[in-house]
């Protein structure tokens, strides 16, 4: 049997000798909801937090959909009150940021397809620490229930008036800036509770998902470094592993500075102890700089594995070797570090000192260039390929498209005179959810379709999967594209009600957020038909050359029964169609000679 | 006003200060730059993937894996490129940072939800009224959370923050009026913190500072009364964001009918008396309204006795509550009063008196003010600042 002996070189499992006895794999290995909610296989715990985070898009999603219709004109919508209706958009705009940002964004990758694919791509059986990461899965879903408290709280007061503890809902924007969230802004440190008091179940909502993202850091750097298997140097690895790597470092480093934050902006609010609060002998304006020393590498967190997945899915489709292997992994590198450097870009205005507002300035541009650096070379990728597009490779230069705009909208924003003219506006809102939204939710979407075949064996449509990105990425530029014009002509954003020369980019805005909404949902039940009545998948229906794609799909409990070695991941080339059977088959002979000539002079 | 002010040009405001330009030709050189770099990605995207489609028959070429010589081009342009941005942006910033020599201060203080222009000569006025061609240097504060005060058509911000002053200047180079917005959120009503920008010829500039300064030396106060002032003090200060005048709760009780009312406290009840006013703006958390959160910053060191009084006289004539008699002095004109902007005239007893009492009418200086100057920066707090090391 060949799958006892190894081979030599490329590859791992010749798929079409499967020891496993046929529809024994991860997904039927252990039945019951308990051999789900406590798995310690990353792939059953990969798709747990899929399971979670997608739900919790959901929610950040009709959120969205609230606040845009709130806005469709300048009076109020869901109240006839004022003020109520002013409460109902502060709160939906606070929920949307705070369930999109710690929920949804930061998780989705590494957590689902990070914890899918890493191990197998790596071939090994599992991550360094099976325990820790169900530990952080657990995590996710405690910071979770305190957000569901906010939630519940906020519907409760608004509905029947009740109030739990603490349960006036949350009102601070996700970003929690003090004075206002410390609740203390009366007359002489009176407390004002309304609409903040949910600061303090959020914010413990936030230190207990702080520890799943660091422990799911922690996991993946140790798994990266210890089970590399024969052949995998750290050139040879991945580009998908280099950037969720370069996450974890991220995610190590600064989540506890958030944390750490969280508890100072507590003890203000429970205690009294003065520390942001000028009421109490604190300066606001020091939250601001802990905040975002956290929350702008979280930028980071976000979008570097995003191009990880870009990176895998561009070569894969368009059927090239991926070109600039080596400055696209130093540049996620470069990106990790120097986003470190940054925050004060969030604080121009604040009145920190021109010398500070220079510094900041000046490495802002410097993170401009690796990204630009990365751009390039994925355009480069697509040179005398044979592209195919699949719904993963619509996803992926939609992507492309959004992240140079969004990308290049931030020079606007890192230069100090435009960004005072702009920052607090709906310029910002567009920039963002350009680079948040636009590429990191394509990104998802293009890693999704990419190993949606791994993770279930089974196909998607691909005319409705297209149809849905298409509609996506027609409704995600109807709603943002017409916000950089409101910004740059002084649109504020949080605004529950707007000057009526406005109105007309609001209402563009809201027929975008509902197209959004057509194509999320055509992609939600693509995605979902596929799963379940899907045509089966062959291991490798793309070809590609990365280690994941040499075992089954869905792959087996343990995923390799020996280990693999791995090849050049972007050796494409050596997989040929094979008319016949309709199946990619490998070259082993080719793919031994690229892997033997390919340099590995790198390894560390 | 505000519709032919924004509706003019595709992106940006109108240019109205002299740091305008710059900041707008830096924008455009970057939207340039975006356009062109954004069409090299778009064409790249679209050409390579015509040509380099799957289909019958074609097969996808070889080259090489990476290139050195293209890696650095595109690492060593786009450096360049962001370096010159970097220059411009940080010159057009000390530009509006580096006050010139001159300038006319203004203080400016903001809480939730209004805006207060303090001037030299200690005037509160909730517009910012400056004059043409001269530089203005505005030091900000806030008495409660962060505000920003965002002048578009000037093209500058700067957060008001407690606990510190924060300090910009601005010189417009267009009499007209022009939107001031709130762009730091800031709670319920940050939507409706907008005020805005009037420029003078500087020649107007002086005549309209003097008559803003006294509400008693104007002609309608001649006609109306204190009552009349203590509606536009309602007005300007910022009152009716959250206290209505049409019976219905805001963020604070209404207006209407509210003195001589019997209104329920948390603890206790309370007939609104001038005491029970005087006190709710000098110390407003002290007796607040049962339903009602303590929200309302301090008035205390920014309105003057005087002022308290007019805002008395108001609130009594728009009180049906109010059994009062007469003020001091009779009614000689019988005008209506006029309400504030709230269409209130004749709405009650018509008992504003048209002329005031005497200390005023005999034109001697207003008993309030003080001899020397209120500093606008000791009026901007309502408390001394926070946040200074003990």
């Amino acid at each position: 049997m060949s799958a006892i002996t190894p081979p030599a070189h490329g590859i791992g499992m010749p798929v079409t000798h499967d020891p496993h006895p046929p529809g024994d794999n991860y997904l039927t290995h252990g039945r019951g909801i308990m051999s789900w909610l406590f798995t310690l296989d990353h792939k059953r715990i990969g798709l747990m937090y899929m399971a979670g985070v997608l739900a919790s898009f959901f929610v950040g999603g009709v959120f969205a959909m609230l606040l845009r219709t709130e806005l469709l004109t300048p009076g109020p919508t869901f109240s006839s009150n004022k003020t109520a209706a002013w409460n109902f958009y502060n709160h939906a705009f606070t929920l949307h940021g705070a369930v999109m940002v710690f929920l949804f964004i930061i998780p989705a990758i590494p957590a689902i397809l990070g914890n899918f694919i890493l191990p197998i791509m790596l071939g090994a059986k599992d991550v360094a620490f099976p325990r820790l990461n169900l530990g952080s899965l657990w995590c996710w879903i405690g910071g979770a229930v305190f957000f569901g408290y906010v939630l519940l709280g906020g519907i409760l007061n608004a509905s029947f008036g009740w109030h739990l503890p603490g349960g006036y809902g949350l009102d601070t924007g996700w970003t929690f800036y003090t004075p206002y969230s410390s609740g203390q802004v009366g007359v002489g440190g009176t407390p004002y509770q309304h609409g903040t008091d949910g600061t303090i179940a959020a914010l413990l909502g936030v230190f207990v998902l702080g520890f799943s993202s660091i422990l799911t850091g922690v996991n993946f750097i140790a798994t990266i470094h210890m089970l590399r298997p024969k052949g995998m140097g750290w050139f040879r690895m991945p580009l998908f592993l280099w950037a969720l790597y370069a996450t974890a470092v991220i995610q190590i480093l600064a989540t506890p500075v958030l944390a750490i934050t969280g508890l100072l902006l507590l003890a203000e609010r429970i205690v009294g102890v003065g520390i942001f609060d000028p009421h109490l002998g604190g300066d606001p304006v020091l939250y601001q700089h802990f905040f975002w020393f956290y929350s702008h590498p979280a930028v980071y967190i976000m979008i570097l594995p995003a191009m990880g997945v870009i990176s895998e899915v561009m070569s894969t489709h368009s059927r090239k070797h991926i070109f600039g292997y080596n400055f696209i992994a130093y540049s996620s590198i470069a990106i990790a570090l120097l986003s470190f450097l940054v925050w004060g870009h969030h604080m121009f205005a604040t009145g920190q000192s021109p010398l500070s507002n220079a510094i900041f300035s000046l490495l802002t541009f410097s993170v401009a260039v690796p990204s630009a650096i990365k751009v390039f070379n994925w355009v480069s990728t697509m040179y005398r390929g044979d592209i195919r597009f699949s719904t993963a490779m619509v996803c992926a230069l939609s992507f492309l498209v959004l992240f140079t705009f969004g990308g290049l909208t931030g020079l606007f924003l890192g230069a100090l005179s435009t960004d005072i003219h702009v920052t607090g506006t709906y310029f910002i809102v567009a920039h963002f959810h350009y680079v948040m939204v636009g590429s990191v939710l394509f990104a998802f979407l293009a890693g999704l379709y990419h190993w949606w075949p791994k993770m279930f064996g089974r196909m998607t449509n691909l005319f409705w999967g297209n149809v849905g990105a298409i509609v996506l990425l027609i409704g995600f530029n109807l709603t943002f594209f017409v916000q950089f014009i409101a910004g740059s002509k002084g649109m504020p954003r949080r605004y529950a009600t707007y000057p009526t020369e406005f109105q007309s980019y609001h209402v563009i805005s809201t027929i975008g957020a509902y197209v959004m909404a057509v194509g999320l949902f055509t992609i939600a039940f693509n995605l979902l038909h596929g799963m379940i009545k899907g045509k089966r998948a062959p291991a490798n229906p793309w070809g590609a050359n990365t280690l994941e794609w040499h075992c089954p799909s869905p792959p087996p409990h343990d995923n390799f029964p020996v280990e693999p070695v791995a090849g050049d991941p972007y050796d494409l080339k050596s997989w040929q169609w094979d008319e016949a059977t309709q199946q990619w088959v490998l070259d082993e002979e080719r793919a031994k000679t690229v892997a033997g000539t390919e340099p590995t002079t790198h390894h560390h | 006003m505000l519709t032919t002010i924004l509706a003019q040009q595709l992106y940006l405001p109108p240019k109205a200060s002299t740091v305008a330009p710059d900041v707008d030709a830096l924008f455009n050189w970057i939207l340039g730059i975006t356009i062109f770099f954004c069409l090299l990605i778009f064409i790249g995207i679209v050409v390579f993937g015509i040509k380099y489609r799957h289909r019958r028959g074609h097969e996808g070429g070889n080259s090489p894996g990476h290139s050195t010589a293209l890696e650095l081009t595109w690492t060593i342009i786009p450096t360049i490129i962001v370096l010159i941005i970097f220059y411009y942006g940080f010159r057009g910033f000390l530009d509006q940072t580096v006050v010139p020599p001159n300038a006319y201060e203004i203080q400016v203080d903001s809480y939730m939800w209004g805006w207060g222009f303090i001037y030299p000569n200690g005037h509160v006025n909730p517009e910012l009224h400056i004059p043409k061609n001269r530089p203005i240097r505005l030091v900000l504060t806030s008495r409660d959370v962060i505000h920003s005060l965002y002048i578009p058509a000037f093209r500058v911000q700067k957060m008001t923050v407690p606990g510190r002053y924060n300090r910009f200047w601005v010189e417009a180079t267009q009499t007209g009026e022009f939107p001031i917005l709130c762009a730091q959120y800031c709670g319920t009503s940050h939507s409706e913190m907008l005020t805005k920008a009037v420029v003078h010829e500087q020649a107007d500039f002086a005549a309209w500072l003097e008559k803003a300064s006294d509400l008693s030396k104007q002609p309608e106060f001649e006609k109306q009364g204190p009552a009349w002032a203590g509606a536009q003090i309602v007005k300007a200060r910022g009152c009716l964001q959250c206290h209505s005048l049409d019976g219905s709760a805001g963020q604070g009780p209404t207006l209407k009918d509210l003195f001589g009312k019997q209104e329920v406290l948390n603890d206790g009840t309370v007939t609104v008396d001038e005491n029970y006013i005087s006190e709710s703006i000098l110390d407003p958390a002290k007796r607040v309204v049962k339903g009602f959160q303590p929200i309302m910053p301090s008035f205390r060191g920014s309105l003057k006795p005087q002022e308290i009084d007019w805002i008395n006289w108001y609130l009594k004539s728009i009180s049906a509550n109010y059994k009062g008699g007469s003020p001091p002095m009779g009614a000689p004109a019988g005008g209506a009063p006029a309400g504030a902007g709230g269409g209130q005239q004749g709405t009650t007893q018509p008992i504003l008196p048209s002329s005031p009492a005497p200390v005023q009418g005999s034109g001697t200086p207003m008993s309030n003010r003080p001899a020397t100057p209120a500093p606008g920066g000791s009026a901007t707090p309502a408390t001394q600042p926070p946040g200074v090391p003990r």
